[in-house]
């Protein structure tokens, strides 16, 4: 064969793996004029990321929504990213990145309380800012944690709903999310004390975890139900988990038999509240938690706060607040929705 | 039989070199060189197109995130050009990350226990490699069912909890760089790898003798190719690299956990696909590959920082994939198409 | 020169009737080691929790799970038959679960029944993407169903995005189709039974069928038999695309919720279950029935550890040394076999 047709067959290789640069750059193009737009916040670096514990989950989709009013009020540049499972390594990477982007502040909901140590680390000592808010990682990894309400508060009200429910003895169980959440470990934790010292009669058989992943909680609630046959209460201390049980439940035998409670969403949780799946259940509002986070990272932007016990901020409507124990800022208590209340509420 | 042969494999390209060429030309207008020619091209165009691309923090936390596929698709080459394949890769590095947690936590000292990984990972490699050479097993077949195994025992040691908790010392020195460079320490010992592995690849008679099996069993066998050792010594490299990958991403993202890096084995395969390494074996070059998972990871770097999702970028893998596997057959039927049509004109 | 001489077959023993020749090849069937199988876990399982059987939920539930998986193994044992194998399976499940979900969202009021064949014409549309690029690239199906696994996957993500699809945007009657039952059996099971019975019967008794055994002994007999390998390898792609359509629609109808990340992992489930019903990983032996059954199995020890006391953990291991076990098994009856059948014919010479 000629060698001017090798040469060809060559430079059809080339041109080959040019026209896949080019279908990648192209895919660069339309998402990098969604991304980011330049900060108009005057010389403040307002860019400010939001990173969930997953996407695709309701609860945190109404929490950035509320970050995203806050961060428009204030002028700055609002985005969200996140893992589409929650586990800690896939967050280390979206740190990683926001790093090397240079954002201005990263709100998030920690998987883990260690692991994503060394990456925030790096990213406080790039001068980012980092706020967490739902689910803390240890102190020194981060300036301000945002709370959504204390952790014994959100621990007792769930154990007095499912213990008034049951009758105040018999086996109770947890579906909770992923196994290393923090925020969901801290507040079993305190479940477990409070049905040491207050309910005696009540018994928690087991924990299991459905990861914040729709189809494995559901899955579990089955199993559960399976393995413990004189099972009488399911608290669900995750909004995805206890979405999913109430599913499950009103399809089962156990409907009605099995309470369930847990940490919900209204429109969640609506028809399942109306078809006596479920008696009550609490939560908080996230999308005024994710406002509270956004206004809380310009704080630490601006250096109007520094994270410390005793700095005060404004928090846009919500009013004014001030740093507590811990370098952690409380939004206030949970609320308990039941059928009576539920068609106020619209997330 | 290989594990890869499917229903229309008779006429498998097989390349010679093709000694009418000049050698400038043999060695020059390769697959391997357009990789390399698309990698330089991708990342020139990265660093002006995407903000904040060009910088050594950048570098730094690429190279980073590219060690693990950089160090498998080194053995996995070695595998591939013998005509076998394994799957199990991920799986291998999830349990030695596991067991790195586990033995540390229990007490051991962390040296000791990257030891025991290492060690582990080889038993690992030698139980694919009993069952493809020994009991004769397809190696797509085997390392599906070791992926499962590995994995399983991974995930059942740990089940979903982590273990975070890492020496600082250790944590710190995979994460350092050269001063301001960028560039990680790891890198070094990533380095000595690839030039071990290219050596003993192109320039021993080990090397050789996978070329050859990859070529033609029998004929290799009947050369004086120890087939069954040849091809357990690759499953156990693949083993031991494998855990020690395990080792490094324990350490860079802090957290043992049984699904770390579940999934890695397709990135690693397409990497070595991308980098020319025919997917039917006795064929390909270290270069080529290195050069593969550089381009798959500049990719997904820079378009991570253009805010493209990551399981979005996956788009781009797969597809880079299978252009990386039809372009032979796609020139080759070029190729025949003119020779039939020089034939019928003369 | 004579002839050789062709001795006539020795008069078969005047012992096995037909009966009870169905009855040996029966019981030295692969698939009736894994039937015993799954009664032995069953019966395990019941003796220690009741309700395991023979509570309705739990009799729902043993048949409901595992038929979503079957759907997707079924058509995995036709490709596997054919000598290749389809690791995109579970990216096409999760797209046509979400594609359902869609149609249910943006034309309220569709026909089930049209939705249902809208889902299995895209999945077999994904299928026929695979196969053309395997029957006509002549390309390894490994390295190609291993591109669109991460390609179809990847659309589904942009495509999705962070969206979900709730059991509310769903038509209940939909969901009852998801969680029903006519006479105890639930909907989707009957699907799944009536899908399987269709399949073997297709491979076993129609011509199109026994080809792709032909083409899995040995391609190349195949090709030069006159065989229309590339139309029939097509088929295989075509038709395990299709049946992963239909399993993602019915994921849907049991599940509700739909999210990008549907179906990661159903491919090397599929796979397993398959391999683990006899389907030989080399392609020419195998069937359906073996590839459901399998599927059963494979769920049904998954749904039985808990009670068993064996964390749930461990399943990943345990259907890890279920497909080595299977495949070692295998090759152990292989190699008797090939012995046997070669000791025979030095008899007979």
């Amino acid at each position: 064969m000629l060698p001017s047709t090798k040469r060809r067959a060559s430079r059809r290789l080339l041109t080959v793996g040019a026209g896949v640069v080019a279908v990648a750059l192209a895919l660069t193009a339309c998402s990098s004029g969604s991304g980011s737009n330049s900060s108009s916040g005057g010389d403040k670096n307002y860019k400010i990321t939001f990173l969930p514990k997953n996407l695709g989950n309701p609860y945190f989709d109404t929490s950035d929504k509320g970050g995203e009013t806050a961060i428009t009020s204030f002028k700055g540049t609002y985005n969200q990213v996140g893992p589409s499972t929650a586990t800690a390594d896939a967050q280390v990477s979206y740190i990683n990145t926001l790093t090397q982007q240079q954002v201005g502040a990263i709100v998030l909901s920690a998987n883990d309380p260690t692991a994503l140590g060394s990456a925030l680390t790096q990213a406080k000592s790039a001068g980012v800012k980092i706020v967490t808010f739902d689910s803390d990682t240890d102190a020194k990894y981060r300036d301000v944690f945002v709370n959504q309400a204390t952790a014994e508060g959100i621990a007792k009200v769930q154990v007095d709903i499912i213990t008034k429910e049951i009758g105040d003895s018999g086996e109770i169980a947890i579906l909770s999310a992923a196994a290393n959440a923090t925020n969901q470990n801290a507040w079993i934790d305190l479940m477990k004390k409070d049905l040491a010292a207050n309910h005696p009669n009540v018994k928690l058989v087991d924990t299991v975890y459905g990861n914040d992943d729709d189809q494995t909680s559901f899955d579990k609630t089955a199993a559960l139900l399976q393995t413990h046959p004189d099972l009488k209460g399911i608290i669900s201390p995750t909004t995805v988990g206890v979405a999913a049980a109430a599913r499950y439940l009103s399809t089962s035998d156990a409907k009605g038999k099995v309470k369930l409670t847990g940490l919900g969403t209204p429109n969640q949780m609506r028809e399942f509240v109306k078809d006596g799946t479920v008696d009550e259940f609490a939560l908080w509002n996230p999308e005024d938690l994710g406002y509270l986070a956004a206004f809380t990272a310009k704080a630490l932007i601006d250096g109007t706060i520094t994270g410390k016990k005793g700095d005060s901020f404004e928090a846009g409507k919500l009013g004014k607040f001030t740093v507590g124990d811990n370098n952690t800022v409380l939004l206030g208590d949970p609320y308990v929705f039941n059928k009576d209340n539920i068609d106020k509420f619209n997330f | 039989m290989t594990g890869i042969d499917t229903a229309a494999t008779t006429a498998a390209p097989r390349t010679y070199p093709d000694y009418s060429r000049p050698l400038w030309q043999r060695w020059t207008l390769t697959r391997e060189t357009a990789v390399i020619g698309a990698l330089i091209v991708v990342a020139v165009v990265a660093s002006v197109v995407v903000p904040n691309f060009g910088t050594t923090v950048t570098l730094g936390f690429l190279l980073l995130d590219v060690t693990p596929i950089l160090m498998i698709a080194l053995p996995m080459t070695f595998v591939i050009v013998s005509g076998e394949i394994d799957l199990s890769v991920a799986s291998t590095l999830g349990l030695s990350s596991v067991l790195l947690g586990v033995l540390t936590k229990a007490g051991w000292p962390i040296e000791a226990a990257m030891v025991a990984c290492l060690v582990v990972g080889l038993l690992a490699g030698a139980v694919n490699g009993f069952l493809v050479t020994v009991v004769g097993l397809p190696s797509l077949a085997v390392t599906i069912g070791t992926l499962a195994l590995f994995r399983g025992v991974a995930v059942g040691l740990l089940g979903t909890t982590a273990i975070t908790d890492f020496p600082f010392f250790w944590q710190n020195l995979v994460q350092m760089r050269f001063g301001t460079s960028g560039i990680p320490v790891v890198m070094v010992l990533v380095v000595v790898l690839i030039i071990v592995f290219a050596v003993v690849l192109h320039a021993t008679p080990y090397g050789r003798g996978l070329f050859a099996l990859g070529l033609s069993k029998e004929t290799a066998a009947f050369s004086g190719v120890n087939v069954a050792r040849t091809k357990f010594i690759a499953f156990m490299l693949t083993g031991l690299i494998s855990a020690l990958a395990g080792i490094y991403w324990t350490l860079r993202y802090g957290s043992a956990r049984g699904d770390n890096a579940t999934g890695l084995e397709l990135s690693v395969i397409a990497a070595v696909l991308l980098g020319g390494v025919s997917i039917f074996g006795g064929k390909g070059a270290l270069h080529g590959v290195v050069a593969g998972v550089l381009l798959i990871g500049v990719l997904q770097s820079a378009l991570r920082l253009a805010n493209v999702s990551s399981d979005a970028i996956n788009i781009i893998t797969g597809v880079l994939l299978i252009v990386s596997v039809l372009s032979p057959r796609v020139l080759a039927w070029f190729k025949a198409s003119r020779a039939t049509r020089r034939r019928t004109l003369t | 020169m004579t002839a050789p001489t062709i001795t006539p077959p020795a008069p078969a023993p005047a012992g096995p009737s037909a009966a009870s020749r169905i009855f040996r090849s029966f019981t030295r069937a692969r698939e009736t080691g894994i039937l015993a199988a799954l009664i032995i876990v069953i019966a395990v399982t019941t003796a220690i929790n009741p309700g395991f059987l023979f509570s309705p939920d739990g009799w729902r539930d043993l048949l409901l799970t595992p038929a979503i998986l079957a759907l997707v193994a079924i058509g995995q044992a036709i490709v596997i038959i054919t000598r290749n194998v389809d690791l995109s399976v579970g990216s096409v499940v999760g797209l046509t679960a979400y594609l359902t979900g869609q149609l249910f969202v943006g034309i309220p009021g569709i026909p089930i029944i049209l939705v249902f064949v809208i889902g299995a014409l895209a999945g077999g549309l994904l299928g026929l993407v695979n196969g053309a690029l395997v029957a006509y690239g002549k390309v390894p199906a490994l390295v190609i169903t291993l591109g669109t696994l991460y390609a179809y996957r990847g659309i589904n993500v942009l495509w999705a995005g962070s969206n979900r699809i709730n059991a509310s945007d769903v038509p209940s009657a939909f969901l009852n189709l998801g969680t029903g039952s006519f006479l105890s059996i639930p909907y989707l099971t009957i699907l799944a039974l009536v899908v399987l019975l269709v399949a073997g019967w297709y491979l076993r008794n129609r011509r199109g069928g026994r080809e792709l055994y032909a083409i899995g002994s040995d391609p190349a007999a195949a090709e030069l038999y006159g065989l229309k390998v590339t139309r029939r390898v097509l088929t295989a792609f075509v038709l395990s695309g299709a049946l992963a359509g239909l399993a993602g629609v019915l994921f849907v109808a049991r599940y509700g919720t739909v999210s990008s990340q549907t179906g990661t992992g159903l491919e090397l489930q599929a796979v397993g279950a398959a391999v683990i019903g006899g389907v030989a990983i080399f392609g020419g032996s195998g069937s359906v029935y073996g590839a459901a059954l399998g599927a059963m199995l494979l769920l049904t020890i998954n749904r039985a550890l808990p009670i068993l006391g064996i964390q749930d953990f461990w399943q990943q291991a345990v259907v890890g040394v279920l497909i080595i076990g299977a495949i070692v098994l295998d090759r152990v009856l292989a190699l008797r076999l090939s012995r046997r059948l070669v000791a025979e014919r030095e008899v007979g010479a």
